[in-house]
């Protein structure tokens, strides 16, 4: 019994431990989405160019797609253009938000970059944003062939994030029913 | 002279917000209402703030959302659901009492009480220690007396 009791403060440490040990790795600004499992939600924004076709959540429904949000004036977003262009070659749908962004500025940086995608729209006010839960850019978001989220990737989709993660789920998605 | 000036700059030290004069609501009932909202959620940019106190564009645009909100007839319940609907519980600087955080709750105090309850048996232990002896066995009474006859020598 005694040898018991010696023990137990040891048992708390460890579990302690353990406990932070895996609690402290996790990064803090990569907020969990409470969207996973969610429809898309309903948003219709404006083109960057007047004329544009502009981005509606209607749109992204009867393929595994890609929702990237991003904006002219952030720095790893251009880290991770390169990537987004060489998927829309491999037949990615990929749409695009361009986040708290003059939709002039918005036009300037796909000109210079390129465009990926299949729509992109404008949200300068920021609350298409916030319907997403976005907390910075870039953000991407998994959305299956009826339109549900079921992933969301925070930060630049560096080729190892598409080869690991993003690339076997969409084959998954599209193996769905 | 600098005395006084030190108490006044203490005394409105406290009431320093990022709120924006031109965030702020014209109706006050509805403004404070906001206040206090905003100090019950945490700003996911800068994490340690609440949106009352952050600068953060993000905030800007939450305390926006807040008194939109009201102003739209919600009650405080509902203006902090619907931030909750799009961050998570994160967004609340206090977290809900549920299941998942019931760890988070309770554990500072079940460590508390386990630590007590170890204090309380080692000190009670003592105490029963210290409060009775143990009687001598014959061998213990032998030598007792052995050393006690040569001290009289």
């Amino acid at each position: 019994m005694k040898r018991l009791i010696f023990i137990l403060p040891v048992v708390l440490f460890a579990g302690l431990a353990i406990f932070f040990a895996v609690g402290l790795r996790r990064d803090p600004s990569k907020l969990p989405s409470v969207l996973i499992d969610r429809p898309l939600p309903a948003l219709t924004l404006a083109g960057v160019r007047p004329g544009d076709a502009g981005f509606a959540s209607a749109a992204v429904r009867g393929e595994p797609a890609l929702v990237n949000v991003f904006a002219s004036w952030c720095l790893p977003c251009r880290v991770e253009h390169p990537l987004l262009m060489r998927l829309r070659q491999e037949g990615v749908a990929l749409y695009g938000i361009d986040w708290k962004d003059k939709p002039a500025d918005g036009a300037a940086y796909l000109d210079e970059m390129g465009n990926p995608y299949r729509g992109v729209g404008n949200d300068e006010s920021g609350r298409a944003g916030i319907e997403l839960g976005i907390t910075g850019v870039p953000e991407t978001f998994v959305v299956d062939r009826k339109g549900v989220i079921r992933y969301k990737h925070v930060g630049p989709i560096m080729p190892q994030d598409w080869d690991d993660t993003l690339k076997p789920l969409l084959d998954t998605l599209r193996a769905e029913a | 002279m600098r005395l006084l000036a030190l108490i006044l700059l203490l005394l409105t030290a406290g009431v320093a917000q990022a709120t924006l004069p031109s965030e702020k609501l014209s109706d006050p009932a509805l403004e404070a209402r906001a206040e206090a909202i905003g100090r019950q959620l945490r700003c996911v940019v800068c994490q340690n703030q609440s949106i009352d106190d952050s600068d953060a564009a993000l905030a800007h645009d939450l305390r926006v959302i807040v008194r939109e909100r009201l102003t739209a007839g919600d009650t405080d319940r509902q203006a902090m659901d619907y931030i909750v609907a799009r961050y998570g519980n994160f967004v609340l600087l206090k977290p809900p009492f549920e299941a998942a955080t019931l760890a988070l709750w309770l554990g500072p105090l079940a460590v508390l009480l386990a630590g007590g309850i170890g204090v309380g048996l080692y000190l009670s232990r003592r105490r029963t220690a210290a409060a009775e002896p143990k009687a001598l066995d014959a061998d213990e009474q032998a030598r007792l007396d052995a050393l006690l006859n040569e001290g009289d020598k």
